[in-house]
């Protein structure tokens, strides 16, 4: 292998590095993709919601073979104190069409479809090889990689970093920096496994429809964090996020959390009786826009999670490393065909065409969003939620009370809670980082 | 909240999990220390697989056999040089039947 020369290297087989492959392979390059994992997936987590458009503008026919859990149809959001919800819900037949806008998906088994296809477009993919490190020439261009299976070194005109949220290589390479505790979030999942009829029958489905509830509130126990139910076929992946900074400073034991989650009266009845097969834990970049490193230099480029593009407010991140890494992959094709070296100056090509996309322009509508929700976590995640919840069961519960002094009850504590300038405040910041 | 999670056992969790376990080769270790730092502490409740566990003389100790390769205790602890962090060899560690 090592008198071999690539045209490119890819380093890791999940969803962005797949999608640089495929598309490097595709268009004839000579790519060898490098995968740590005894199998593409064995090492990556996902909720996961996997959006059609991002893969159709790969694989436009991967509907024929994929490995696709449900299409979803609704989607609930909740705000849970501890007994209650409170939420909004959209379900629509509309996404009953032939060509589903959404769908879940298992992640191993999903990875291991794509890899497939990668490797039928061309590609070389080695798996149980660690990369160790990235060589680099006098000048300090990126040459190529070392692994753990040789000890040589394996050269190509161009190195793709698909190597996911940790990243590990890039930043000792000094190409970024690691994440700081504050723009990562830490989720832990557990796959419960229940019989399909029971699944169409708790959620209201029927042939192959899925249901995904995002809740958010005591749960979380006043850290930034999110929680998450999505149903597969046979199977509900559930899981809780926070941010890791959180959980250093409350000390919070991520399985307790969702151990929690899984209690609480409004989720317990929806997974009753189900197997769980499968615990996993793993980190998901959430510092936005603001986070985005380096994403191009001599000989290199970086995609993916690892380039820190995820889009926590809509809980995007696969469709964000897909995109990425199709552009990578065209823009080195493109540079390629020019007849022009894998140089910083010509690589820039595939920033501009990443800033032009959904990608950059996403993050960059919420980028004061993290740190909102960071500085704000328990107003947003713990007092909110019990005051919603508080006003909703005013609204509700049939007693003696006047209404007017029931909804007099309700304002005061709102204003009892924040203050009324702490209520504009908060509405003001929030609609900013929105808007 | 007012639901006790009482006897939950992390173990009983990773016993669902499959892992190649590269015997004598630990991905990570920690330090030798004193006292542990605030972070280093910290992951003795945060690591999601409670690899992290504290010694009789108060020092923070790590057995990475159930280890998820999360990277939590890399970013709160590999800065201050608390831990030495890296990837098991290529086949082993974690390896997720669902993900
Ligand atoms: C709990 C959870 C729920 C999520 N839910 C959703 C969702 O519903 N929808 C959504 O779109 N996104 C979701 N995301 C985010 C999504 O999973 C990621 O954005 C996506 O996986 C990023 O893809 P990637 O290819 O950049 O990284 P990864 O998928 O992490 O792939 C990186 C790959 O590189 C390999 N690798 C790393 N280092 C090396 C090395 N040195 N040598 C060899 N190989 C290496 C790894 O083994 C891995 O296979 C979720 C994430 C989590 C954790
Ligand atoms: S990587 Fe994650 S699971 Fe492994 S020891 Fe560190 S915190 Fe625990």
């Amino acid at each position: 292998m090592t008198e071999e020369k690539f045209d490119a290297i890819v380093i890791g087989a999940g969803m962005a590095g797949n999608a640089a492959a495929y598309t490097m392979a595709s268009r004839g390059l000579k790519v060898l993709q490098l995968e740590r994992g005894e199998y593409p997936g064995s090492k990556n987590v996902q909720g996961a919601i996997m959006y059609s458009n991002m893969l159709e503008k790969i694989i436009p026919d991967f509907r024929d073979d994929a490995p696709l859990e449900r299409h979803l149809i609704e989607q609930r959001f909740w705000m849970m104190d501890d007994t209650s919800h409170i939420g909004m819900q959209y379900r629509s037949d509309d996404f009953n069409e032939s060509r589903h806008n959404r769908y879940t998906v298992i992640r191993a088994q999903f990875d291991k479809w794509f890899s497939r296809k990668v490797r039928e477009a061309g590609a070389t993919v080695l798996c149980e090889t660690t990369v160790t490190e990235l060589a680099r020439d006098s000048d300090g261009k990126v040459i190529g990689v070392l692994t753990d299976r040789t000890g040589d070194m394996i050269l190509a005109d161009v190195v793709v970093l698909a190597e996911g949220v940790n990243g590990l290589l890039g930043t000792r390479a000094g190409l970024r920096e690691t994440p700081k505790p504050q723009n990562v979030a830490l989720a832990v999942k557990e796959m419960h496994f229940l019989p399909e009829e029971v699944i169409d029958q708790r959620f209201g489905l029927k042939a192959n429809e899925g249901c995904v509830i995002e809740a958010a509130g005591t749960i979380s126990r006043s850290m930034a964090g999110l929680a998450f139910l999505y149903t597969n076929k046979e199977s509900i992946s559930i899981g809780i996020g926070c941010l890791v900074s959180d959980f250093a400073a409350t000390m919070e034991s991520p399985y307790e959390l969702l151990e929690s989650f899984k209690n609480h009266p409004s989720i317990r009845t929806l997974i009753a009786g189900s197997e769980v097969k499968e615990y996993a834990a793993h980190l998901i970049p959430e510092g936005g826009y603001r986070a985005i490193p380096q994403l191009f230099g001599n000989g290199w480029v970086v995609v993916g999670d690892a380039a820190q593009l995820n889009n926590a407010v809509h809980r995007e991140g696969s469709n964000l490393a897909m995109t990425s890494g199709r552009l990578a992959g065209e823009a080195i094709f493109l540079v390629r065909k020019g007849g022009r070296p894998m140089t910083k100056e010509n690589l820039a090509l595939y920033k501009s065409m990443l800033d032009k996309s959904f990608v950059i322009k996403d993050l960059r509508k919420y980028k004061d969003m993290p740190a909102l929700l960071h500085t704000n976590s328990r107003n947003f995640f713990t007092t909110y939620p019990q005051l919603l919840s508080q006003a909703a069961q005013n609204f509700m519960r049939v007693d003696s009370t006047p209404k007017l002094d029931k909804e007099r009850a309700t304002t005061a504590a709102f204003i009892k809670a924040r203050s009324r300038w702490g209520l504009v405040g908060d509405a003001v910041r929030l609609a900013f980082a929105w808007r | 909240m007012t639901i006790a999670v009482t006897n939950l056992r992390v173990e009983d969790k990773l016993y669902q999990n499959r892992y190649v376990v590269d015997s004598g080769r630990p991905h990570i270790k920690v330090r030798p220390h004193k006292w542990p730092s605030a972070n280093l502490f910290a992951l003795t409740s945060v690591c999601p697989a409670k690899c992290y566990e504290l010694n009789d003389n108060g020092q923070v100790e790590i057995t990475a056999d159930g280890c998820m390769e999360c990277g939590t205790c890399r970013i709160l602890c590999e800065a201050s040089g608390e831990i030495e962090w890296n990837y098991p060899r290529g086949g082993y560690g974690v390896l997720f039947k669902f993900g």
